[in-house]
């Protein structure tokens, strides 16, 4: 089950935890990956360690040209793409009546916008090859909100919605397009709470725990396997019953 | 027949998999040759990219039968 043997992807983000993860799991299946990130020597240390089948592909999403590129880049490198898993994702928040104008277009250009763009690239010669794979990974936020998170949730809310348009654009070619939305998952970033914070996090976790990264990376490996063929437009909440939605 | 006929015919037969017999001139893409509207999109993009043109959306959408795209890319060309 589950096989990517011969199959191609592009995981952007691939630098952080949960992309990182996402990366490992697509090439353990057998598919060969491209990894992006902005941080060079964690994409390198990642090759490094998959070993041979990945490509390291740096580049700036805020930057309209240089996501062309790395969709060019990527097509070129594995020969066509067959798996996009659109993962990047930064955050600036602060409160509404604080926020600047930069803060909101920063994170929609590269959380959505860069997202979008991927995606239509992509697209192309997944419709002409007649399959395609698509996960966009979300989170628990865009559904329900969060104080202090207006651009990072309109973000995120925004790739569901995308994602739903899309899948209905494209299912006749069998290209299905999905979305991942995590809860709490233990990442570097999560490290640096204090345990008070942690407990108090975990205790709105009805599995009473954080999730970890390789929980993400299995429900993205699902999405992208022939046997998700039937699967499309849906957004899958990975939150330790967080939310129930 | 003109060569880009020639060629807008072939990627219409490449494209939508249909017998050349039945790309007439006065085939509609989607009535005669069973396009859909995803297709008739690709086929516009693929004529974009045969001839180093731009079709813009509201050229694309009068571009409804195989004479139609020839039309418009000879005048473009």
């Amino acid at each position: 089950m589950f096989d990517l043997t011969g199959k191609t992807a592009l995981i952007t983000g691939a630098s952080g935890g949960i992309g990182g993860a996402i990366a490992k799991a697509l090439h353990q299946a057998g598919a060969t990956v491209a990894i992006h990130g902005t941080r060079r020597e964690a994409l390198d240390a990642l090759a490094a360690e998959l070993g041979e089948r990945v490509h390291v592909l740096p580049a700036n999403l805020s930057k309209g040209e240089e996501v062309e590129q790395l969709a060019k880049d990527a097509e070129a490198a594995l020969g066509g793409l067959d798996i996009l898993v659109n993962n990047a994702g930064i955050t600036k928040d602060g409160l509404v009546l604080r926020m600047k104008d930069e803060d909101w277009e920063a994170v929609l250009n590269v959380n959505l916008t860069a997202a979008f763009r991927l995606c239509r690239a992509a697209i192309k010669g997944m419709m002409k090859r007649r399959s395609g794979r698509i996960i966009n990974i979300t989170s628990i936020v865009g559904v329900t909100g969060n104080p202090g998170q207006v651009n990072y949730c309109a973000s995120k809310a925004g790739m569901i919605g995308m994602t739903k348009s899309l899948a209905q654009e494209v299912a006749s070619r069998n290209v299905t397009v999905n979305a991942v939305a995590p809860g709490f998952i233990a990442t570097a970033m999560t490290d640096e709470l204090n345990d008070e914070q942690k407990a108090r996090i975990n205790g709105q976790i009805p599995a009473g725990r954080m999730g970890s990264a390789e929980e993400i990376a299995a429900a993205v490996l699902y999405l992208a396997s022939a046997e998700a063929a039937y699967v499309t437009g849906q957004t899958l909440h990975v939150n330790g019953g967080m939310a129930m939605i | 027949m003109s060569d880009v006929a020639e060629r807008v015919k072939k990627i219409v037969v490449e494209h939508l998999g249909v017998e050349e017999a039945k790309v007439t001139e006065n085939a509609s893409f989607i009535d005669d040759l069973g396009a859909d509207s995803l297709d008739t999109v690709e086929l516009v993009m693929a004529f974009e990219e045969e001839f180093g043109c731009e079709i813009p959306d509201d050229a694309a959408e009068k571009i409804l039968t195989v004479k139609d795209a020839i039309d418009f890319i000879s005048k473009a060309a």
